[in-house]
């Protein structure tokens, strides 16, 4: 049962990605414009253009192009930028770094924090401190992170100076100038989950299950951690797959306002460079983290609550 | 004002010998102090970014290729050539010969640069493979016939009499690199600073080359930092994690502007603005349509509005404060009643054209916007489209009537050659007029200054009267220091000589 549940998960994953492949393509192809046209920018002589888009063999078939990297993928190989001739694994590379840091840290401090916020909040449904973090917390979730992140470098960095406004230089020198970055990206995660766990606790308290517990005189701490909080975990978990996929895949915004060039920054240039290859390669990797902490998701889920059905 | 009374007087009193307050802010003139390192910001090109100063694109690759590099000529304050690694120039009678002097100077691991040296670059610029920016510059010189005399002296054949050929020397990319060079992991260049390390769309570091032709920088070390995003530039300045940031808007110089945090630098004449009309295609192929757009445009209205008025009005003639800019032809203004009277004589009363734009550059959209209130004044309707950031220039090239355009800086015989010529390959304007060919080619065999500037003058009155540009005006350039750093020239519009000239920078 389980089994063949897995299967058939995996076999809609890798349709999924072949999917996105495919979309992939046939999106940066429609854009108007290519690498050649894109490289010319503001010195757009047609010779020149001509030269370029032939040295980077644009003036072959979009087919045979699409196919003949797909070839190389299925060999392990994600190919080469058209723009520098660099192997788009090393673009991977110049991403990853960042941005698993910052994922990690993110995800690091996400965990407890949204945990601790939702269980504080869902102690005494409608009490005062259930309110006030409600509030707070939706309030924070509705603002933007561009200006979130601008209003905290504004006042922690330029106005108070405790803390580096950007990240400019490199993380290695100075780590404090991950502090700010790594606030924009916890905030709405932190909101929308400790929302989430609090609904789930709220619920799970309610349940005949926990009444039951509480009559054979069980500790109310062991009620709460370890029979309604598992119980409360499903929709978190997939909320925070999500984020996880969200942080891995690029937070644009976040990495262009304190300069941290992470995958979403690589894959901005790319497609602003039109450099196919590149932007297929990161969709590539892309899809299967996407795929990949979905299915992780699910798996939790299932082993905390295995009478929701989480099939499709 | 006020603080600029201080400096003088701080000089003053300097002068006079009382050089007992060192503590006080140095002015400019006092003497530099070595040591340091500089951090500059700019807009960068992400993982893409390479160290082959062939390749240079952006702003960015420029002021990295300088701190490195050489070229053999860099343009002026004025856009007229000046000597670098070169000495100086001698053309034949027929100016299609050029004999080029270098200076002694060497690379950063000791080898002379030579004639040979010169040569190799400049053919592998011109390699018909490749695709170097500079290429189309070069496209004069007979590279095959031309020679190495003596290991300090390059004989240039051209194909054919070339007057302006020092601006090829100073064409942007065409730096000088070692013989033999292909690999730029680890560039070499003859540049007032050594390569010590890269990453690409983050930094560039680079020491002092205590053996620089021109004298050691000042700098102990220039580190090269990006941010794309205009508010982390500044954000980084003000914050001390940078001492210089290259290009920001108006709005933001504003606001910083004598307020001692840091100093606003607008460097003018940076980049001109304008919109092309096609001149070979209804309705614009009738001059009068061109003339009455002309009077239609109220310039300080654009400049305020475009560019937050940080600039100045052209006069429909491109480099403004250039060599040979004619600064006597009267500055044009709007003037609405010629506009619809000249509309009137074309048979071309409610005219409706489309303004192709794109935030392609700042203030595009904007000036089109604006463009279109002053146009329906005179009773014409302008639709403004706005297309897409990456194509735009090639869209506009060939296609539409009327168009949004910027230019930054290069000598007017380059703009005229490049863009105003029947064969030049980027004529936004269709403007092909054989007689107009005829004038270009005639100046550049015409060895005497005063009868070619002439002949410019000449050209350029014809552009004034019934050409395709409209020129409203040129921006200014907008970079910002630290208060620490000096050195940093005022009067050198974006890509010239001086302009992020960091050998001459330093730290107080």
């Amino acid at each position: 049962m389980t089994r063949s549940w897995l299967g058939r998960r995996l076999l809609l994953g890798v349709a999924q990605s072949a999917a996105v492949l495919v979309l992939v393509f046939v999106l940066t192809e429609a854009l108007p414009g290519d690498a050649a046209v894109a490289l010319a920018g503001d010195n757009p002589d047609p010779e020149r253009i001509a030269l370029i888009r032939s040295a980077m063999e644009l003036d072959r078939p979009a087919l045979e192009r699409f196919l003949g990297w797909l070839g190389e993928l299925l060999h392990g190989d994600l190919g080469r930028s058209l723009v520098t001739g660099r192997p788009v694994s090393g673009y991977l590379a110049d991403g990853l770094g960042v941005t698993l840091l910052l994922a990690a840290l993110t995800l690091a401090l996400l965990v407890p924090l949204a945990l601790w916020l939702g269980m504080l909040a869902a102690r005494r449904e409608g009490s005062r401190l259930d309110r006030l973090i409600s509030s707070a917390t939706l309030a924070v979730y509705a603002a933007p992170e561009f200006a979130l992140g601008m209003l905290l470098s504004t006042v922690l960095a330029l106005r108070l100076g405790w803390l580096p406004p950007t990240a400019v230089g490199g993380v290695a020198a100075d780590p404090a100038v991950l502090v700010l970055p790594v606030l924009v990206l916890l905030a709405r995660p932190v909101c929308s989950i400790s929302r989430l766990v609090r609904a789930g606790m709220i619920e799970a308290l309610a349940r005949p299950y926990v009444a039951q517990a509480r009559r054979y005189g069980v500790p109310e701490w062991r009620v709460r951690w370890l029979h309604a909080l598992p119980n409360a975990l499903a929709p978190a978990a997939q909320q925070l797959a999500r984020t996880c996929d969200w942080l891995l895949c690029g937070v644009v915004v976040v990495e262009a306002l304190f300069v941290l060039p992470g995958l979403g920054s690589v894959l901005l240039d790319a497609v602003a460079a039109r450099d196919v290859p590149v932007v297929q390669g990161l969709a590539v990797v892309f899809a299967l983290l996407t795929v990949v902490l979905n299915l992780g998701a699910d798996l939790v889920a299932r082993r905390f609550a295995p009478r929701t059905e989480l099939t499709r | 004002m006020n603080r600029r009374t201080v400096l003088i007087a701080a000089a003053a009193l300097g002068m006079a010998g009382c050089a007992s307050t060192s503590k006080a802010p140095s002015a400019e003139t006092a003497t530099p102090k070595n040591g340091g390192r500089l951090r500059a910001i700019f807009a960068g090109g992400g993982t893409n970014e390479t160290l082959d100063p062939h390749l240079s694109n952006l702003f960015v690759d420029a002021a990295r290729a300088k701190a490195l590099y050489d070229k053999l000529a860099d343009s002026g304050s004025d856009l007229a050539a000046v000597p670098r690694l070169a000495t100086g120039w001698e053309p034949n009678a027929t100016l299609d010969v050029w004999t080029v002097k270098l200076r002694k100077a060497t690379f950063h691991d000791g080898r002379p640069v030579t004639a040979e040296d010169v040569l190799y670059s400049y053919r592998r610029i011109t390699d018909p493979k490749r695709a170097f920016r500079a290429k189309a510059s070069l496209e004069p010189v007979d590279l095959a016939a031309s020679r190495a005399v003596d290991e300090g002296t390059v004989e240039f054949r051209l194909k054919r009499p070339y007057a302006e050929f020092p601006n090829v020397l100073a064409a942007f990319g065409a730096y000088i690199v070692p013989k033999d060079t292909e690999s730029f992991a680890e560039p070499v260049g003859s540049g007032p600073f050594r390569y010590v390390s890269f990453k690409p769309g983050s930094s560039l570091l680079v020491k002092r080359n205590p053996d620089y032709w021109e004298g050691a920088p000042h700098l102990d070390e220039l580190e090269i930092l990006i941010a794309n995003e205009e508010s982390a530039r500044v954000s980084a300045l003000l914050g001390g994690q940078a001492d210089y940031a290259h290009e920001l808007n108006p709005a933001t110089a504003r606001v910083h502007e004598g307020r001692g945090k840091v100093e606003v630098i607008r460097l003018r004449n940076s980049a001109m603005q304008g919109f092309v009309m096609k001149t070979d295609r209804a309705p614009f192929d009738d001059k009068r349509i061109r003339q009455a757009f002309f009077l239609i445009a109220d310039r300080k209205e654009l400049v305020d509005g475009a560019l937050s008025g940080a600039g100045e009005v052209g006069n429909d003639l491109f480099g403004k404060g250039a060599q040979y800019y004619p600064s006597e032809l009267p500055q044009r203004t709007q003037d609405l009643a010629k506009a619809r009277a000249l509309l009137k004589e074309a048979g071309q009363e409610g005219l409706r054209v489309t303004l192709d734009t794109s935030p392609v550059a700042a203030g595009f959209v904007e000036a089109a916007g604006i463009f279109k209130e002053q146009a329906a004044k005179a009773g014409v309707t302008i639709e403004v489209k706005v297309g897409n950031k990456d194509t735009y220039w090639k869209d506009i090239l060939d296609g539409g009537v009327l168009a949004s355009y910027r230019s930054g800086t290069m000598p007017i015989e380059s703009h005229l050659s490049q863009r105003l010529l029947t064969k030049s390959t980027t004529n936004a304007t269709h403007w092909k007029q054989p007689d107009f060919d005829d004038l270009y080619l005639q100046a550049q065999s015409t060895a005497d200054p005063a009868a070619r500037t002439a002949i410019y003058q000449r050209m350029q009155r014809r552009l004034y009267d019934e050409g395709g540009f409209l020129i409203w005006g040129f921006a200014d350039w907008i970079v910002a220091t630290a208060p620490t750093v000096r050195g940093v020239a005022k009067d050198a519009p974006a890509n010239t000589l001086d302009w992020a000239r960091f050998d001459r920078t330093w730290l107080a």
